[in-house]
Formats: C-alpha cells, structure tokens, sequence
C-alpha cells in the first residue's frame, strides 16, 4: 500500500477509536452535573451517590477520549503536511481555539472535580463538573467548525498558492459547522443516556439498589427521548445541507444515479455500482426525496451520472452506513419512548425483556454514531475539502510507507490494548454498583 | 511583520510554560517509583501532581495549535519530517494519561506494577525527546527543496542527545523539589535529597550544553549582535545558582520558583537564539522555516492575536487559583481518606 492509503486508514482508525469514547464524555458530563446540582440543591444522597457512581464510569472513558485527542491533532502534520500548508491558515485557527477556550478549561476543572470533594464546597464542586460539560461542549464546536469547512469551505481565497481566510465571521457562523456541531453533539447524548440506561437495566434484572437505578434510568429515559427526538430533527437539517452543498454525497447517501425531478424515496434499495443503477426499488413514496431535500415535491435531484467516475464517493459505503444509521435513529425514539413511559408507570423492574432489550442496545449508538462519520468522511471524497483540495494532494511527501506500516501497526496494537483494558473496567465498575460510603465527602464538605 | 513577531514570542511562552509545569510531572512520573518506596508513597507521590498534570499538557497542545494555526507551514515541515520522534512522544504521552487513570481501579500488584512502568517511561521518553527535537532544532535540521534527509539516527546526534539529558535532568530537578514541597516525613526527605544530588549532575550537563551550543549552532550569532540579550541567558544561569542557594537554606519552595525561572529562561535562550529561525536548514540557509516565509496571513495572526489576549490570560488566571486549592502537602493518611483519588 501506498502511503496515502496508509495514511487514510490509520487516520480512521485513530478517529473512529478517538471517537468511541468523545461521545460519551459529551452526553454524561451534562448527565453527572444534573445529578450533582440535583444533590447541591435537595441534599438528598441519593443524588450524590448519583453523581459518584456516573461520575466514575465517565472519568475512565474520558482518560481515553483526552489522550487519543492529542494524536488527532498530531497527525494533521505527520501525514497530512500538505493539508496542512495548503489550509493551515484557515484551518488552524479553529484548533488554536479549541485549545485555548476548551482544553485549558476542561482540563483543568476535571482536575478540580476529581480532588476537590474535600477542597471546595459543594456549589464550587458542582460548579466544576459544569464547567468541565460546558468545555466539551465547546470543544466539539470548534472541531466541528473545522470540519464543518472542509464539507462546505466558506470565508477563504486562494492566494500565495494556499487558501487564506478572509471572513472568520463566515467561519464561525458557517451553516454546515452548526449543523455538524448540533447532529454530533445530540448524538452524544442520546449515546449516553443509553449508556445509562443500558447499566441501569443490568441492575434492575439483578434486582441490585433498585431504588438507584430506577432513579438513575428515568432521568436518562427522559433525557434519551427529548434528545432522540432532536437527533431527528438535526439529522434531517443537516441532509438538506448536503443536499445543497455537497451534491455528490447527498446521491450516494441516497444512491440516486440519474438526474430527475421529483424523486421518490424509497424505502427498500439495493445499488448496484458496477452498473450505475439500483437492483431494487420498492416501497416508494413518490416524490418524498425530493421533498424532504429541498422542501419541494418536484425539486431535481442530480444523479451521480452526472459527475465523472473520479469525482464520486464510494457509493455503497456511503449508502449504508446512512441507510443503517437512519434506522437506528428512529429506533432510539421509540426504546426511549417506551423506556420513559414504562418508568414513568413505574413498572420497570416487571419489564424483563425490554431491560435485556436496553443493555443490549448500549452499542447501538455508538455504532450509529461510527456510521455517521463514514457518512460524512467517506461521502466527502475524493475530496479533503470539499470541491477545493483532493486527498490525493493532502498527504505529506516526506514519509514512506514503512513509517506509515509502523505507526499505523503501532496504533491499532496500542489502542486495541488500551481499548480492551477500558472496556473491561467500565465494565467493572459498572457492575460494581454505587458506593455506599460517602461519610468522607460529606462530612467534609459541610466543613468546608 | 509585527504580528509574526508576536506569535514567536507567545509561540516561545507556550513552549517555556509548558515545559515549566509539564516538567515537574515528568520528572514527578520519573522518580515516583525510586522515591516511593511502597505503594501508599507512590499513590502520594501520583497524586501530589493528579489535580493539575492534565491542565499542564493542554500547554503543549496549545503550542501545537498555534504552531499550526500561526505558522502553518513549520507545522506541516516540522510534524513530517519528525515524525518516528513525535510519534514516540505521542505513545509515551498516552501510555502516561491512562496510566494515571487506571492504575488503581484493579487491586494487583503486578497490574500497578505494569502502569509504574508506563508512567515512568511515559514521563522519560517525552522528557528525553523532547530535548532531542529541541536540540535538534536548534542546531539546524537537513532539510532543502528535497525535503528532510535523516532518519531518526539523525536526531540522535551528540548535540540532540546533550540537549536530550539537559532536559531530563532540569526535569528530574524539578520534580524532585517539587515533591520536596509537596510531601513530608521521609518521603520528603528522599525527595530534597534526589534534588541536591541531581543538582550537580545538572549543573555538568548546562556547563556542557553552553559550551557545545558554541560550536554546534548558531544561536550565539543574536546575542554577540545585540549583546543586550544576553541577560536572558545570565538570568538562566543566575536561577541555577539560586537552585542550589536555597537548597542549602532549606528554602524548597523558593527553589522550586527558581527552578521554574530556570526552565522559563533557557527556553527562552534557545528561542532568542533561534530568531528569525522557527526550525533552521543545516544545508541550506534558504530553506530555513522562518517567522516569515512560513506565517499565515495578517488576518489570520491578527484574529489569533485576539482570541490570545482575550483567554490566555483567564486560563492563566483560573489555573493559578486551582494550583491556590491544592497549594497544602498531602500526606499518605489524606490521600487514603480520599476515596477519589488515583
């Protein structure tokens, strides 16, 4: 392999591997902060404890999502260094801030989280884990801005043989970026009250603290089903962006070959690349595609015939992974309906088969949420940024492959090791239930 | 021009902090293994830098951004070109995060065993590397119209392994004085005592460094131009002295402070030394990355300019007052107290 496939697989590796864990970290941060002010304002332990066990469980992923954030940022100039000449102008300036807004603040404040029980009073601490939510909050929509301008590069010229950024307001305020931003976070949340979910039904088919975790699983149902609903939404905005922008991913997500007017969509599709058509079409809505696209029944819809052979993306990938994870979308609306409604009639411990139906849909968002990136990367191509810098042009000139072979080599061992080792104590402590023992924190922290 | 010359000074600020606080967790994840002599000690020792260690390395990730965001071109050169060093630092900074993090979640010896291990390599290889790339750029790296002619052998050169161990002992100084603060008892005493020895051994390695800097780069060619400069470097050897000063009194934290100065000044001598260099050719002086031929725009530093006065300070400000919290000593009975800690 040359290094320029070397160099795209060991970026999605060390992407999709960073993000596993960022996920997480953005929807329990905001989790573990409500609970915690719940306790600051009730004094009831119950929330404490709360906020303890949740709190744990987030510490060990976040260990993971912080330090493969580093390689994210490292690689753009190992092996992308001509991306990063070609764009660094504009592209940098988004992570310069994300550093100096965000990092700083949530590395900083998870350190004060983590020790502080007994240093700080209650409000300052809660304050803390707040603030660190906030951070990550923050710090995806500076990452997102950036990506967001490699799907739809806005406020730039090309000048002195680069682009140079000439509008950092139109950055900022760059549709796209707000829509990526809004889609990824939501997700996140919905991942983590799955997550949370998830754990809670393993304890409550134990019949462990059930009290705990009935507690813990409606805030998360509730919490599931208001942002699974906005995942909809946000995901439906963000297609009609595409649509707009990036017309040849928008055909491969939906697999349309042929520029037409009023497309139908389609329920049931099976593309066939080779031949430039679809296997099968059923189950039509007529004219619904171009509807949902355009917010127009007899919109046209350019078909990926339309563009030479090396300018489209890997349809099928593309189609898939949007297909699958547009099902599961709606598959989270209706478990945390269902999850919400049942605890409200406070019935969940008697529901069996849908607590073993949540612990087993823990994974389903991440994976949804894996999908959405092949999506958006793989359906970007051949382009780095988009209509402007393909990938082929973007990767460093001076490393060879058996650099390459070996960090990416390295990386998959590396990380395959740590990922093991993380999940293993997740699980651990996830099935290790609440501690009990809080005399130190409170006792403490009515001194303080 | 004005505002490349404004982002190398804050591109040499966030480099010397960086080194500054990140220092003492690495020389703190060096020595906690030799100074801790069972684990209670060694849970102290990790923990005396637990509440601020991942603060101190958003620091480096900063400078990586502003390399990128403020002189795109150095960035791209600079992270291809050393590549297999960086990517050693990257795996080393890793290893150390998680190992913070897990090493007491599961009640084994050899499982603390394996992370002492990877904390304390995770600590000595950036330490060493580090002061390797440093070194290295200082003295130039071959690079032309081709790009990069070396290997990581290259790296390895006297020059770059001098600068290498001068690192590792400002380090191993550094968080030796400050676990002497930090901690009491024996462990304090072990500590204050690895801080007077080490002292010596790097008082040997920067009497070596100035000397061989003469021959092997260009750095001295500013200062004998404007000689004014070379207060920074008198400072630098002044704050070495003071090191040694208040050890003899007894006064560690007042050491500590010089040994920050320390590491703030010969950072900053390597910078001033560098201008208008960001990373010199050794072959040829028209391939030389400067603070000119590899900037962004006016507009993009001047937007950085902005966003740098308006946070760098509040981030200094908030970072100050959370160091102010943890300010007291820990001692093995509190930190077993504490249920939360590593």
């Amino acid at each position: 392999m040359d290094v320029l496939t070397l160099s795209r697989l060991q970026f999605a590796v060390t992407a999709a591997f960073h993000f596993i864990f960022v996920p997480l970290t953005l929807g329990l941060s905001i989790l573990v902060a409500y609970m915690e002010s719940r306790y600051v304002r009730t004094n009831d332990e119950m929330y404490l404890k709360m906020a303890k066990f949740w709190g744990k469980l987030f510490l060990i992923n976040f260990a993971l999502g912080i330090v493969t954030g580093i390689t994210m940022e490292f690689q753009l100039g190992m092996n992308w260094a001509e991306y990063s000449k070609y764009v660094g102008d504009i592209f940098g300036a988004p992570l310069a801030i994300e550093a100096t807004v965000a990092f700083f603040l949530e590395s900083t404040f998870i350190g004060l989280w983590i020790f502080g029980w007994n240093k700080v009073s209650k409000k300052v601490h809660a304050l803390s884990i707040w603030l660190v939510a906030i951070a990550t909050n923050l710090s995806a929509l500076w990452i997102l801005l950036a990506n967001g301008w490699m799907q739809e590069p806005v406020g730039y010229v090309l000048r002195n043989n680069r682009a140079e950024m000439v509008d950092f307001m139109a950055l900022v305020t760059n549709p796209y970026g707000w829509l990526k931003f809004s889609h990824t976070l939501i997700s996140g949340y919905v991942l983590a009250a799955f997550f949370v979910m998830g754990v809670s039904a393993y304890h409550l088919l134990k019949k462990n603290r059930t009290d705990f975790f009935k507690r813990s699983f409606r805030i998360a149902a509730v919490f599931g089903l208001v942002t699974s609903i906005l995942l909809l939404v946000s995901g439906t905005f963000h297609a009609e962006r595409v649509a707009m922008t990036q017309p040849t991913k928008f055909a491969a997500m939906e697999a349309v070959w042929d520029t037409q007017k009023g497309v139908a969509y389609n329920l049931l599709v099976i593309p066939d690349v080779d031949n430039e058509r679809n296997t099968v079409e059923a189950v039509g809505i007529p004219k619904f595609l171009s509807l949902l696209a355009f917010h127009d029944a007899d919109a046209e819809i350019r078909g990926l015939k339309e563009f030479p052979k090396e300018e489209r993306p890997p349809v099928a990938s593309t189609f898939y992974s949007f297909r699958v994870m547009a099902v599961l979308g709606f598959l989270f609306v209706l478990l945390s309906l269902i999850g919400t409604i049942v605890s409200r009639k406070d019935e969940l411990e008697n529901r069996s088969r849908f607590l073993k139906l949540m612990l087993f849909a823990i994974p389903l968002p991440y994976i949804a949420g894996q999908l959405g990136w092949l999506v958006s990367e793989l359906g970007r191509q051949p382009w780095i940024v988009y209509g402007v810098l393909k990938t082929s042009d973007a990767v460093s000139k001076s490393i060879t492959p058996p650099q390459v072979w070996t960090s990416l080599i390295g990386f998959t061992l590396f990380y395959g090791m740590l990922g093991i080792i993380d999940i293993y104590l997740l699980a651990k402590y996830s099935k290790k239930g609440p501690d009990d023992d809080l005399s130190a924190i409170i006792k403490s922290s009515r001194e303080v | 021009m004005e505002f490349q010359i404004t982002w190398f000074i804050l591109w040499g600020v966030l480099w010397a902090v960086y080194f500054m606080l990140d220092g003492f967790d690495f020389g703190v994840g060096i020595l906690h293994s030799f100074i801790g002599k069972n684990d209670a000690e060694k849970r102290v020792i990790i923990n005396t830098i637990g509440p601020v260690w991942n603060g101190n390395e958003v620091w480096l990730i900063t400078a990586g951004g502003a390399t990128f965001a403020a002189f795109p071109t150095t960035y791209a050169l600079m992270f291809s070109y050393l590549y297999t060093p960086l990517l050693i630092i990257l795996f080393a900074l890793i290893f150390r995060g998680v190992a913070f993090e897990f090493r007491g979640k599961v009640d084994s010896d050899g499982w603390r065993k394996g992370w002492d291990i990877a904390i304390f390599l995770g600590s000595f290889l950036p330490a060493l590397f580090f002061g390797v790339a440093f070194g290295n750029i200082f003295q130039g790296i071959p690079m032309d119209a081709n790009g990069y002619h070396g290997t990581l052998f290259t790296l390895l050169n006297p020059y770059g392994l001098l600068t290498g161990i001068l690192f590792v002992l400002l380090f191993i100084v550094h968080g030796a004085l400050w676990l002497t603060v930090k901690t009491n008892g024996d462990m304090g005493k072990r500590a204050s005592s690895v801080a007077d020895k080490a002292w010596y051994a790097l008082l040997v390695a920067a009497v070596l460094f100035l000397a061989h800097t003469a021959f092997a780069t260009n750095l001295y060619k500013n200062y004998l131009d404007n000689p004014v400069w070379f207060v920074v470097p008198v400072i630098a050897v002044l704050a070495l002295m003071g090191i040694k000063l208040f050890e003899a009194k007894g006064a560690y934290l007042k050491a500590f402070y010089s040994s920050c100065l320390t590491i703030l000044s010969v950072t900053f001598t390597g910078v001033i030394g560098l201008y208008p260099n960001l990373i010199p050719s050794s072959l040829d002086k028209n391939y030389s990355l400067t603070i000119f031929n590899s900037s962004s725009s006016p507009y993009t530093l001047k937007i950085m300019t902005v966003v740098a006065v308006l946070f760098v300070p509040v981030v200094i400000a908030y970072q100050i007052w959370v160091y102010r919290v943890f300010r007291s000593k820990l001692t093995v009975d509190e930190m077993l107290k504490d249920t939360e800690s590593y």
